[in-house]
C-alpha cells in the first residue's frame, strides 16, 4: 500500500478488535509497571498524571487544529482549584476532581471566547499570555495561593472513604492510572462521535465544515472548554496525589514539554500522547539521573531525529518499519 | 438583467461580491424557483464559482441582497445558510482525507439518521464506507462531496463543476443522480458547468456569466435552438453528436 494512503488512513475508529487488544495492552501495561517498578511509584504516578494532559492537548491540537503553547493554564487551574477546595472545603478526592475538571472547564472556555478568534502566531502567543496572567495572579495573591512557595496543607480523604493515600504513593497510582483509563476511554468515544469527526474536519478545512452547517467557532469553543476539563482533571490529580501545588503547573515550561510529548509520540491519535509521554519522561528521568545539567541535549536531539525521520511520531514506527522492510533496493 | 420565475426559493437582488476589496461578481440579480434545474455557464474566470461561494457566504458581498424562501439569508453566516437549507457541493470537493467515507459523512452531523439515505443513492460508497478519504478515486471523492452534502437535506443544492475531470461513465452515473435528485421537484439544483451538453442535457434554464454580469438568460430550449447564443456569449458552439 502506498506510504502516503497509509498515513493517511483512519486511525481512530471506535472499537476494532485490534485496537481493543492495543487499549487491553495499555491497560496491562500500566497494571505491570506498578509490580515491576515498585519504588518507582511516584515517578509512574507523574507519567499517569502527565498523560491526561497530553490527552487532552492532543484534542486541542492534534484533532482540531488548535495551536497553543499554554495548555498549562488549563492544568494549573484545574490543580489550584482542588488544592484550594480540598484545603478550604472538602478533601473528596472525587469532588475535587470533578473541582478541577469544572475550573479546567470554565478556564477553557473563558479564554478560548478570545484566544478561538485568532490563528496561528497570534493564537499561540495569546495562549501563552492566557498562562502567563494566571500564573502571575497566582504568584501575587500569595494569601491564597502560597505564591512561589506554592500551595501548602493539602490532605486529602481516603477515596470511597476506603482507600487512604500511602506514602509510598500505591494507592495514588491506582487512583491516577483508573482516573487515565476513564479520561482514555471517554476521550475515544468522544473522537469517534460526530462531535470529534467536526473537531478533524474543521481541522481539515473550516470553511468546509462551515459549508456543511457547522458553526465553527463555537464547535471549536466547544472542544476547548472539554480538553479544558481534561486537563484540568489531570491537574487536580496531580494536586491531590503530590498534595502541593506549584506555580510550575501554570508555567511555560509545562505547556512546551506537553507539546515536545505530543510531537514526540504523534499527533491526532490518542495513543501519541500515551506514548510520547512515556517516552519523553521515561528519557528525562534517566538521561537526569545520569546528566542533571544536560539532559535537555538527549531530548533535543530525540526531537530532532522525530521530526526529520519520524514526522507522524513514534506512533508511526511501525508503518515505517513494515514499509523498510519491504523495502528492496 | 433580471429573471422573473415564479414561487421563487432562491432569489438575489444586484449582489456585488468577490474576495477581500475585488470585486468579481457586479450587480447580479436572479430567482430560482422550486424544483427548477438552473445551469450556469461561462468562460474561465467569468464569476461562476464566485456566485455560488456568496450565495453560501463564503465570500465578501459588497452590495444587494439574498433571500431563501423568502427570509433574508446574506446576513446570516455560513453555517446556519447551511442549516437553512442551502447545501454546496464544492469545486474542490474537499474531502476530508483522514476520516473514512462514513465519518466524513457524520462530519457536519448531530446524528447518523440521513446515512442510509445518502448509501441508498451512491452505493459505491457504502462499499467504501470504512475507507479513508485519501484512498478513494476522483469519482469516488466526487460522489462523497455530494452525499456529504445531502446529508443536511438541502432544498437548494449548488453544484460548482461536479463533472469536471470524471470518466465520461462516471458523469452518466452523477447526471442520473443529479435528476433523480431533481425528480420529485421538491429540490432545486444550481449547476455550474462548463461542458455545455451536459448543462443543456441538464438544465430547464440556462444563465451565463461574463465578467461578473448576466449576459444571458432563459429557457435551455432557446439555447438548443440557437446556438448562436454560446457562440456570442462563450465562444463556443454545440457539438453535433
Amino acid at each position: 500500500m502506498d506510504t502516503a494512503i497509509r498515513q493517511n488512513r483512519p486511525r481512530h475508529g471506535l472499537l476494532t478488535f485490534r485496537r481493543l487488544y492495543l487499549d487491553l495492552a495499555l491497560i496491562g501495561a500500566g497494571i505491570a509497571a506498578f509490580f515491576l517498578f515498585p519504588d518507582s511509584l511516584g515517578f509512574l504516578t507523574r507519567v499517569l498524571i502527565m498523560i491526561i494532559m497530553v490527552l487532552s492537548l492532543d484534542l486541542v491540537l492534534g484533532y482540531a487544529g488548535i495551536a497553543t503553547l499554554g495548555h498549562a493554564a488549563l492544568f494549573g487551574s484545574g490543580a489550584y482549584a482542588a488544592g484550594l477546595f480540598a484545603v478550604n472545603f472538602s478533601a473528596d478526592p472525587l469532588l475535587g476532581l470533578a473541582v478541577g475538571a469544572v475550573a479546567g472547564a470554565v478556564i477553557a472556555f473563558v479564554s478560548g471566547l478570545i484566544l478561538l478568534r485568532a490563528q496561528s502566531l497570534t493564537l499561540l502567543m495569546l495562549s501563552i499570555a492566557v498562562a502567563q496572567i494566571l500564573q502571575e495572579i497566582a504568584s501575587k495573591e500569595r494569601a491564597i495561593t502560597g505564591g512561589s512557595d506554592g500551595l501548602l496543607g493539602i490532605s486529602m480523604e481516603p477515596i470511597f472513604g476506603i482507600y487512604a493515600f500511602d506514602f509510598v504513593g500505591q494507592t495514588g497510582y491506582w487512583y491516577a492510572l483508573t482516573v487515565l483509563t476513564a479520561v482514555f476511554v471517554l476521550l475515544k468515544i468522544i473522537v469517534a462521535s460526530p462531535f470529534g469527526l467536526a473537531a478533524r474536519g474543521i481541522h481539515e478545512s473550516a470553511e468546509r465544515m462551515r459549508a456543511i452547517g457547522t458553526p465553527v467557532y463555537w464547535r471549536l469553543v466547544a472542544i476547548y472548554t472539554l480538553a479544558g476539563g481534561v486537563a484540568g482533571i489531570g491537574g487536580a490529580l496531580s494536586a491531590q496525589v503530590t498534595e502541593l501545588v506549584s506555580l510550575d503547573a501554570l508555567g511555560f515550561s509545562l505547556s512546551a514539554e506537553a507539546l515536545i510529548m505530543l510531537i514526540l509520540g504523534g499527533l491526532g491519535r490518542l495513543y501519541g500522547a500515551i506514548f510520547g509521554t512515556v517516552i519523553f519522561m521515561t528519557i528525562h528521568h534517566l538521561a537526569a539521573s545520569v546528566d542533571p545539567f544536560n539532559w535537555l541535549f538527549v531530548i533535543g536531539a530525540l526531537v530532532l531525529i522525530v521530526v526529520y525521520f519520524l514526522p507522524e511520531g513514534f506512533i508511526g514506527l511501525p508503518a515505517r518499519a513494515r514499509k523498510l522492510m519491504r523495502w528492496s533496493p | 438583467m433580471n429573471i422573473d420565475v415564479n414561487i421563487p426559493v432562491l432569489e438575489t437582488t444586484n449582489i456585488c461580491a468577490g474576495y477581500g476589496d475585488t470585486q468579481i461578481l457586479n450587480n447580479v440579480t436572479l430567482s430560482v424557483s422550486k424544483g427548477e434545474k438552473l445551469a450556469i455557464t461561462g468562460r474561465n474566470g467569468v464569476g461562476k464559482s464566485t456566485l455560488l461561494n456568496t450565495l453560501m457566504g463564503l465570500t465578501d458581498l459588497h452590495a444587494g441582497s439574498i433571500k431563501l424562501h423568502g427570509q433574508t439569508l446574506h446576513t446570516l453566516p455560513p453555517h446556519k445558510r447551511a442549516l437553512s437549507g442551502l447545501g454546496l457541493v464544492p469545486q474542490t470537493r474537499d474531502i476530508f482525507h483522514s476520516l473514512t467515507v462514513e465519518e466524513n459523512l457524520l462530519s457536519g452531523m448531530k446524528n447518523r439518521n440521513n446515512i442510509e439515505e445518502a448509501y441508498a443513492l451512491f452505493p459505491r460508497l457504502k462499499e467504501r464506507r470504512k475507507n479513508g478519504g485519501a484512498q478513494l478515486s476522483g469519482g469516488e471523492q466526487q460522489m462523497l462531496s455530494i452525499a456529504r452534502t445531502l446529508m443536511g437535506r438541502p432544498d437548494v443544492i449548488l453544484l460548482d463543476e461536479p463533472l469536471e475531470g470524471l470518466a465520461p461513465v462516471i458523469c452518466d452515473m452523477l447526471m442520473d443522480v443529479f435528476f433523480n435528485l431533481a425528480a420529485d421537484g421538491a429540490r432545486t439544483l444550481v449547476l455550474v458547468e462548463q461542458h455545455i451538453e451536459l448543462a443543456l442535457e441538464f438544465s430547464d434554464r440556462m444563465l451565463i456569466l461574463d465578467n461578473g454580469e448576466i449576459v444571458f438568460h432563459g429557457p435551455t430550449e432557446t439555447v438548443r435552438a440557437d446556438p448562436s447564443i454560446l457562440e456570442q456569449h462563450i465562444g463556443l458552439g454545440i457539438m453535433e453528436t
